[in-house]
Order: C-alpha cells, then structure tokens, then sequence
C-alpha cells in the first residue's frame, strides 16, 4: 500500500495514548518471547495477559486466599470482598443497572448459555415453544439447545445470514412468531460481523420471548451497555479479554434471574436446606454452586480495569485500523488467490480476518505461519454449519487485540507469501 | 524454512496435488465409512468393493490438509490388491509408526520403514503431534469400512 498517512501508521502503532511497543512491556509473554518473532494474531481464540492480570491473582492466593461467603475471620472477609468487588466490576463495565446482583460468574461463556439455556427452559419450554437461533452460531449456543430439544422436543428455528456474513433479517417476524427464546450471538467468531442485537431484542420482546446475547467475541472489544441495548441476559468469557481462564458470567435482569430456576445445586446456592427440600439463596448466590473461582473472578476484574484504563472506544479503533490495512494489503499481495469471509468494509465488523489460500489447507497454512512465528487458528472455529454453508471445512483466522500493530499485519503477509511459494 | 521439510516431503505433496483413486464407487458393491477430525472439520470418505477377501478397488472422498489427503492417497495405492489380514497389518504397522515414541513397539526399527515405501515419508509428522491425527484419519477409516465388510460378509 503507497497512501498510508502518518495518522493511519499511528493509529495502528498505538491504542489511546499508549503506544503497542509499551503496551507490550505489560504483557510478559512478549518478553519471553524475544529472541525468537512472536506474531500472536489469535486473540479471538483467547487473549494474552498483562501482569496486572497475573499479579492480583498471585497477590490475591499469597495475602488472602480463604473460602468465601463462610468464614467469620479477617482473610476470609477480605476474600469475600474482592470476589464481591470483582462483581460490581463486572457489572458495571457492562453497564448492569445493578451490578450486584445481576452478575453470575460462570467458567465460561459456554457455561454461562447454558445455565441460561437450562434455567429457562425449566419454565418456559414445552414440546410446542419455539427458540430463535441464528445460522452463525458458535457450538456454544447452539448445542445446549439441541439438547435441551432432544429432551423436551421444542422446534428450533434460524435467523439465516447473506453471504456477507450479515444476518439476514428479511423474514424475521415469521420466524420470531410464537417464540419464547430467541438467542443470538453479538459478533460472528468466523466473519466478525456484528449482529443488530438492539433490533433482534425489540423483536423478540415484540413477541413476548426473551433476549439472551452471546458476546464472547464483543465484550472484549467494544464499549457495551447492557440496559442501553434492551437485552435480558448477557454471556460473557473473561479469557477472550485480558482476563484468566475459568472464569466467565451471565447476566441477567435481575426481575428475570429473580424468576429463573437454579441451575447446578450444591453449597452456596441454598438460603436453606432440609432432608424434604430446599430454598434457593438470593440472585446471583442461587446460580453459583460450590466454591467459585475467586482467584479468576480477581483477574478478571484487574482485566475490565485494564482494559478501561485504555478505553473501549480507543480500542475499536486501533483495531478497526489493523483490519482496514489487512484487508487491503492482503486484497493488493494475493487478489483471488486468498478468498476473505464477510465484509471487506473494516467499519463493519471487528478484528477478525477469516480466509482461504487457494491450493493451502489452512492446516498446512497455519503450521507453516508457526515457523515465521505468526500464529493464527485454522478451523472451523467452533461454527460447522457456518462452514458448510460457506462451502470450506475449515478457515484461517487472524484476529487483533490491543499488543497488535502494523508490523504483526506486515509479517502475516510475509508468512503468508512464503506459505503460497511452498504449495506452488 | 527447516523441519517444515520433515512435515512436508515432496512425495506427500505429490500425493496432495495429484492424489491417486480420488473419488467415490457405486455403493453397493462397495462399501462406504466416513471419518472425521473434529479438530480441524476434516472428513474423508473411503470407498472400498472386495473381491472375496481381497480389497479390489478403493477410492478416497472429502477434503482435508495436505498431511490428511496424502495419506489417505498414500494408504488407497499400498492396500489396493491386498488381503484383509494384510491390510490390518499394514493399518496396524502405519499407527505403530504415528505413535509417540514410547509407545512405539520396539520391534518397528528402520527396516520396517524400507518396506513401508512411499508411506515412510509420512513418519515426520510424529514431530508435529496436532498433525497426527491428520494422518491417521484416513487408516481409521478403513479399518472401520472392513469392520462393516465383515459384520456384513
Ligand atoms: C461467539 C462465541 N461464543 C462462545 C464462545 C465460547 O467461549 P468459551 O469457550 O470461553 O466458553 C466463543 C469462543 O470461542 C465464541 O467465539
């Protein structure tokens, strides 16, 4: 590309008023990694960690570890503090009215669809419901549904999308007609296309269903506003931003979560427990069987801190000036040569490059990328029905964060050169 | 780009650009198995029409990486022709050989590998552990199409 401005250079080189270079100092695996390149472009799949992250786990395990919501000694209240901290935290990077209360932290995004999926369902499905998914689902919401179908015997319906990757919403009142649940991901893991979610809740609101968003691949890189957007419950993934793994959240209104049955059972969960019953703790207790993971829900928190020290809107667009010059400088190295999924416009979808190399597996490509240190996921990402609609078994995948720049886009070309010289 | 060549020796990507009894037979006589890699979302499809206990024809279906066709490719020319005890011993010498290293048989030394032919270029993926699963899918499947023969037969 010859017309790069100096701001466009920039934008790519520096997140807010940091810089990449220092931003990288924070992140440890990038000093481990100097001798030898390191391209990480596989955030989508899961992020890297800054030493904040590791350091208020570390501090938290040395200085106060102790079982929470139990013990009536100093550590164990501070514990129980910081994992409640760690909550409101949450909650309010995401805009809960009330923070409190409405955040259940999970292990996952996975785990939290399914606490909803299951919870839900106890109520408000029947053999005759209908639950609204869209075609481009990751596994995650689409197969705790299949299950759940198999048991109570439920139809499941498809919002489809256009060969954009853009959901296609053409027939959209049929198909919320008569439905109690309508589940819809905020971002595509596979085209990075966003999903019109304020739209999809008026909707499925419009015909008495419940709005549950899937925003493992959103959260972590736009500003949200949960109350703002009209959603009911919200999935989360704490290691896709910044964050440890096994941890994630749902949330939920809490008029809603209120309503909802519990879904695992065990201590912590109960307000009560008699050899002929139970009674289920308040929201969120009554969601969180047995001991959490305090260390994580701690990193997690130190995360949305981190990550809010940035700002989401900075962040956007540095990554939006990545995927602008990846697609044009891949589009202007390989033409038709290297097949790009979704849209080509970088304002119209996140950080994620999903293509084909014509003649290369992207197997293969993503083996020989390793060896020029650039690492990207080749699969089918957790989305097979995406991949068969789109004709291909698998994908490569490029994906940005905020310790990516210029250069990691520079060296993916390269790689990306040499991978086609050596299948020619 | 050294110890890609380990991986990718020009015989295997021979077979993965020019792979050999690509395509599908008539089923029945044939007998058709599906594998998958849930991995990576690669499938193939072995095609297989005995003649007594003899495997007469053979061919491949589905997509995958180059590791996976080649030696699915690979494995369709070595057990054209041969008996179903001698494919079962082929099937069973070729994973012996994808296993890691401890779990090897001791017995499976280099000369067993001169026999191997063609197939011997493949024991470099045992380097790249993601990748063996690549290369065993096909020989599962097979095993699996002789499985329903014989519950058939
Ligand atoms: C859109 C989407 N939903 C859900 C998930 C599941 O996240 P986790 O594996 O952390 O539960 C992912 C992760 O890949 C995803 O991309």
């Amino acid at each position: 590309m010859d017309s790069l401005s100096a701001t466009e250079i920039d934008q790519m080189d520096r997140v807010g008023n940091r810089t990449v270079a220092e931003i990288r100092k924070d992140f440890p695996i990038y000093r481990r990694a100097q001798d030898s390149a390191f391209v990480f472009l596989d955030s989508g799949a899961s992020s890297q960690k800054p030493t904040a992250v590791l350091d208020a786990m570390d501090t938290y395990y040395s200085t106060t570890h102790a079982n929470v919501h139990r013990g009536v000694y100093a550590i164990a209240e501070r514990a129980t503090e910081l994992y409640e901290n760690a909550r409101v935290t949450l909650g309010r990077f995401i805009g809960a009215p009330k923070p409190a209360r409405e955040i259940v932290f999970t292990k996952n995004a996975t785990e939290a669809i399914n606490l909803a999926a299951y919870s839900l369902a106890r109520n408000l499905l029947r053999s005759e419901s209908v639950v609204v998914l869209t075609e481009m689902e990751h596994h995650a919401n689409l197969v705790p549904w299949m299950i759940l179908k198999e048991q109570i015997g439920f139809e499941i319906r498809y919002i489809p999308f256009d060969a954009d990757g853009f959901l296609d919403l053409s027939h959209l009142d049929e198909i919320l007609d008569g439905s109690s649940i309508v589940a819809a991901t905020m971002a595509s893991n596979v085209f990075g296309t966003l999903t019109p979610i304020k739209e999809l809740a008026e909707a499925a609101h419009s015909k008495g269903a419940i709005f549950l968003a899937d925003g493992a691949q959103y959260v972590p890189h736009y500003k949200i506003d949960v109350k703002e957007l009209g959603i009911d419950l919200l999935a989360m993934t704490g290691h896709k931003m910044l964050g440890p793994t096994g941890i994630g959240a749902l949330w939920g209104r809490e008029e809603l979560l209120k309503k909802m049955p519990p879904f695992m059972g065990g201590g912590d969960m109960i307000e009560d427990v008699r050899l002929d019953g139970f009674t289920p703790n308040e929201v969120p207790y009554k969601f969180e069987a047995g001991t959490p993971p305090i260390a994580e829900a701690i990193g997690l928190a130190e995360a949305v801190r981190y990550l809010e020290a940035i700002g989401m809107d900075e962040i956007r667009l540095h990554e939006e000036s990545l995927l602008d010059y990846a697609l044009k400088t891949i589009g202007e190295n390989f033409g038709d040569s290297v097949v790009v999924y979704g849209p080509t416009d970088a304002t119209k979808k996140g950080g994620v490059v999903s293509f084909t190399m014509e003649g290369v597996h992207p197997h293969d490509l993503s083996q020989i990328l390793d060896q020029s240190g650039v690492c990207v996921r080749a699969g089918h990402h957790c989305a097979k029905p995406v991949m068969k609609r789109l004709g291909v078994g698998a994908t490569a995948r490029a994906s940005f964060y905020i310790y990516n720049d210029k250069s990691d886009v520079d060296s993916l070309v390269e790689a990306l050169a040499k991978a086609q010289a050596f299948f020619a | 780009m050294s110890g890609l060549e380990d991986l990718y020796r020009e015989i295997i990507l021979d077979h993965y650009k020019n792979p050999r009894n690509q395509g599908e037979l008539p089923t029945p006589p044939a007998v058709v198995e599906q594998g998958h890699n849930p991995l990576c979302g690669d499938e193939v499809f072995v095609y297989i029409e005995m003649d007594g206990d003899t495997i007469a024809d053979i061919k491949i279906g589905g997509q995958g990486c180059s590791i996976s066709r080649s030696s699915a490719s690979m494995m369709s020319t070595a057990v054209k022709g041969k008996n179903s005890e001698e494919v079962h011993e082929l099937i069973h010498r070729f994973k012996a050989m994808m296993s890691v290293e401890e779990e090897r048989p001791g017995h499976e030394g280099e000369a067993d590998l001169k026999e191997f032919g063609e197939l011997a270029a493949l024991q470099g993926v045992v380097k790249f552990p993601v990748r063996i699963k690549c290369a065993t899918l096909a020989w599962n499947t097979l095993n699996q199409a002789l499985e329903r023969v014989q519950q058939a037969g």
